[in-house]
């Protein structure tokens, strides 16, 4: 990454007693779209109202292309927002919500109308003008809201939770749609979602934040493969996490013994060694396989099954009790049936070790 | 950037303090000190002392609680009728009950007298049937201020109960019965229960409305006393020091209504969460019978025709030139002329102008001070915003009775030290007092309007560029639109109509309608009275009709 076009430096808010942002440091290259993605609680509004200027932080920075504007008011910081319910204005027509912004901008009427016009094309809505927000869908009103805030050209687009009102079929949609569109102005943009999903699909970087503090941020490849934290690892993609002891080092990573069995955790590239002693294994359900009972798997009673396709994830209990999702064949085995839980054949991936007091 | 707001709120918080809190402490003052400036409790000892005083409290507590009881009696089932039936009429119907709230209580005052009082179309009709000399009741007493007061303060009931039933989903009625509960039970153990919060708003409303009427007692009383009337009348006498007194009971009494009330209130706040959910309001059954629908329609219409009667009357009278109407039970001859004399006699015209400028003037002023209230109060949160808030509301508490007196007592000195100053007697007193009277009205509306306003549309124009001015606007103001119109609409009625502040306020100049009704009656003039009458209630029923409609637009 050359220059950073938008710096989040040791951002932090306090509301009384709890600290709702930490500390957190983000740099965007110019068009790069960003996610914030955490669950309720975790400060990833509060970053973005830092980001708008609604709030003030207690420390830290925020930068546009090096220029500080951490004290800037909204008015000029010149970021487009869009509000998780619109926040469009219903006294106004669609025309008018659009053209607010350029009339701020002090744009002549004239050019005001074309610049409308163009960007309710961008979203689709072309010839919209004079329509009333009541009489718009949900989607609709959305890319008003998307219209409006892209309208006088803003430096940085934020976006809070920007799909979440829309109905689950409408949202994969709409996703796409965005991203090509943000991609094709080539906005630097930061967008807010609790929805791993929507992180993934729709931001270039995905940071998590957890209690206003970052996780760890990178592609979504990246955090699902190689998760910095038990958190992370627990929030992007499905996993369970058990307790193991660490008994030394394998021929391909940790050997670790897990209620009798011994299995070889394969260790991210440059990673120390593990002490030994007891840690926590974090188990994608495609790091394992189901098979009929078998001397070195780990046995296991099947507790319920979903079909999901090409797989069907099970989840089983083991003897100690521990519950595990895990893949298998679909109909291989009904729900009470006594398996053997093996590390999938294909393994490299899936199994992360931790120490235990990581969490 | 934060301290010039700090400013702004606290100067408009001393400013409210000086309106309303320190006239109030004046008349405490007052109240405690004899001579020569001494402490003394000389005037609380003739209060406690004289069995009229307590007399007059008491009359005026039973009298508003009976005037609860008789109003709910009334407005309840009307609200449970409009509600859950459908018969023929019944949209018509609806308005026509509300239609009381627009008659100004001195005009309703009015009507009930050329209606049924000794000499009204009633008694006349009685005399003529059972051949009788005299009309065989007086329309005078506690009997005759409690028959104005229901008339007038069902409308709370019956709005209040229509609003809470409406905002019942229709599933509590359907679970209810598929548990097995008849009507009955239902309505006892579910339907009023959950009612409970709303009866209790009505309840108080009417309780403090009936404890501050002033103009029912003041023309039908006669050797009655409630407290309001007792204050005026002390006040006259030139006791001015028991007079004070006397404001004190009264407020303590509605402080402690307020009080009680309240507490019920808040022990309801959390049913009131669970019911206020958004509702399906049941269908309304409708009522197939013929025979029922016949006494349905029977009852309504005669209900209506009841309900409408003052009006009717005020607007009969209205059109009797004076003196041609002496002992005939209907008016022989009619005519323009009285309106004619409103609009060309300038001495009649005159309260006409001066009660317009006035309550606009008042309504206008209270609007803008609600507004900077509600931005302290609602957006940005000062301390100073939310004792605004509660100084807003105070006068609704407090009797229009003791205001008047209290803002007499504070502005008829000149101290500009103490921030006193002679406007008793010039042209601004009665705005102001006005103006006091509107403050919780508007406040209440536009500060209600602030809270439901999504505060994210304020930040989507501050990030589309939209600084404060522009924001407040072109955003903040129209969106307002509702709440300032209702509020507006209410405030402004309340004082163009105004009678109980003007009577202890007004100069020769400054006499508002409500006076010159007075003294048109007192002169026998009941023609022009009632065209006066006629009036105030088109132009109150004309300023809410506007406003709903502005109100609703865009």
């Amino acid at each position: 990454m050359t220059e950073p076009f938008l710096v989040l430096d040791g951002l932090t808010r306090r509301f009384g007693a709890t600290v709702a942002v930490d500390r957190l440091s983000l740099s965007l290259a110019r068009g790069e779209i960003l996610a914030l993605l955490g669950p309720s609680g975790s400060g990833k509004t509060t970053a973005l109202r830092l980001l708008a200027g609604f709030e003030t932080p207690d420390a830290g920075r925020v930068l546009v292309e090096g220029q500080e504007v951490t004290d800037m008011p909204p008015v000029t910081r010149r970021f487009g927002m869009v509000f998780q319910h619109y926040a469009l204005f219903p006294h106004l027509d669609v025309g008018q919500n659009v053209a607010f912004g350029l009339e701020s901008a002090g744009i002549d009427r004239a050019a005001r109308g074309a610049r409308v016009a163009d960007a309710l094309a961008l979203v689709d809505l072309r010839g919209y003008e004079r329509r009333r927000i009541g009489q718009l869908s949900g989607g609709q009103q959305q890319r008003v809201a998307l219209a409006r805030a892209l309208a006088p050209e803003p430096r940085v687009l934020l976006l809070d939770e920007p799909l979440s009102t829309l109905d689950p079929a409408l949202r994969e949609r709409t996703r796409g749609e965005i991203r090509e569109l943000i991609h094709r102005l080539g906005t630097t943009t930061v967008f807010v979602t609790h929805e791993q999903d929507e992180a993934f699909d729709l931001g270039d970087r995905v940071a998590v934040l957890r209690t206003g503090r970052l996780e760890q941020v990178g592609t979504p490849e990246q955090l699902y493969a190689e998760p910095a934290t038990p958190f992370v690892g627990g929030f992007v993609g499905r996993s369970t996490t058990v307790p193991v002891d660490v008994i030394g080092a394998g021929p391909r990573g940790a050997r670790v013994r897990l209620e009798g069995v011994e299995w070889d955790v394969p260790l991210r590239a440059g990673a120390p060694a593990p002490p030994a002693g007891p840690a926590e294994l974090l188990i994608r359900p495609e790091a394992l396989w189901l098979v009929a009972a078998a001397p070195d798997a780990l046995p296991a009673v099947v507790e319920t099954r979903r079909f999901t396709g090409a797989t069907s994830a099970y989840r089983v209990r083991t003897e100690h009790g521990a519950a595990l999702e895990v893949q298998g064949v679909p109909g291989a085995f009904g729900i009470g049936d006594r398996v053997g839980i093996m590390p999938s054949r294909r393994a490299g991936g899936g199994l992360h070790l931790f120490p235990r007091d990581a969490s | 950037m934060s301290a010039p707001r700090g400013i702004a709120s606290r100067a408009l918080l001393v400013l409210l303090v000086w309106l309303i809190v320190y006239p109030l402490v004046l008349v405490l003052l007052t109240a405690l000190k004899g001579e020569g400036g001494r402490w003394t409790l000389e005037f609380v000892r003739t209060f406690a002392e004289r069995p009229t005083e307590w007399q007059a409290l008491w009359d005026s507590l039973w009298i508003s609680l009976a005037s609860v009881a008789l109003a709910a009696l009334i407005g309840v089932p009307l609200a449970f009728l409009f509600a859950r039936y459908d018969f023929p009429g019944r949209r018509v119907l609806g308005a026509v009950v509300a239609l009381p709230a627009v008659l100004p209580p001195l005009v309703g005052v009015l009507a009930f007298l050329f209606l049924f009082g000794e000499s009204g179309f009633v008694a006349h009709l009685v005399k003529r049937v059972f051949r009788l000399d005299e009309a065989p009741w007086r329309l005078e007493g506690a009997g005759a201020i409690l028959l104005v007061h229901a008339y007038s303060m069902y409308v709370y009931f019956y709005l209040f109960v229509r609003a809470g039933l409406a905002s019942l989903d229709a599933s509590v009625y359907e679970a209810a019965a598929s548990l097995g509960a008849g009507r009955w039970r239902t309505l006892r153990t579910v339907i009023l229960p959950l009612l409970r919060p709303s009866l209790a708003g009505a309840a108080l409303l009417t309780f403090m409305t009936a404890l501050a009427s002033f103009s029912a007692p003041y023309i039908f009383g006669g050797g009655f006393r409630v407290m309001t009337t007792q204050i005026v009348a002390t006040r006259l006498n030139g006791d001015d020091a028991l007079a004070m007194v006397e404001t004190i009971s009264l407020t303590v009494l509605a402080l402690g209504a307020l009080w009680v009330l309240r507490r019920s209130d808040a022990r309801d706040a959390a049913a009131g969460a669970v019911t206020t959910g958004k509702g399906v309001a049941p269908e309304r059954s409708r009522v197939t019978s013929p025979v029922a629908r016949g006494a349905l329609a029977v009852v309504s219409w005669t209900l209506g025709i009841v309900l409408l009667l003052p009006h009717l009357t005020l607007l009969l009278v209205s059109f009797v030139p004076t003196g041609t109407w002496t002992t005939e039970a209907v008016p022989p001859a009619y005519s323009f002329a009285n309106y004619a004399t409103l609009v060309r006699d300038p001495v009649r015209a005159r309260p006409l102008v001066n009660s317009l400028w006035m309550a606009s003037l008042a309504t206008a002023a209270a609007v803008g001070i609600s507004l900077a209230a509600a931005i302290f109060a609602v957006r940005r949160r000062t301390r100073a915003g939310a004792a605004i808030e509660g100084l807003l509301a105070l006068p609704w508490a407090v009797p229009g009775t003791v205001f008047a007196i209290a803002l007499a007592t504070a502005f008829s000195v000149h101290a500009p030290l103490a921030a006193r100053f002679i406007l008793v007697g010039t042209l601004w007193i009665l705005p102001l007092a006005y103006l006091v009277r509107n403050l919780p009205i508007t406040g209440r509306a536009i500060i209600a309007g602030f809270r439901r306003l999504d505060p994210s549309l304020e930040e989507a124009a501050a990030s589309l560029g939209a600084g404060r001015w522009r924001t407040l606007g072109r955003v903040t103001l129209p969106l307002l639109r509702p709440a300032v119109m209702a509020g507006a609409t209410l405030a402004f009625v309340t004082a163009f109509g105004d009678f109980v502040t003007s009577i202890m306020l007004y100069t020769y100049d400054t006499r508002p309608v409500s006076l010159e009704i007075l003294s048109s009656l007192r002169n026998s003039d009941v023609g022009v009275a009632a065209a006066y009458g006629v009036v105030l209630m088109l132009v109150s029923a004309g300023v809410f009709a506007a406003g709903a409609e502005r109100g609703t637009a865009g």
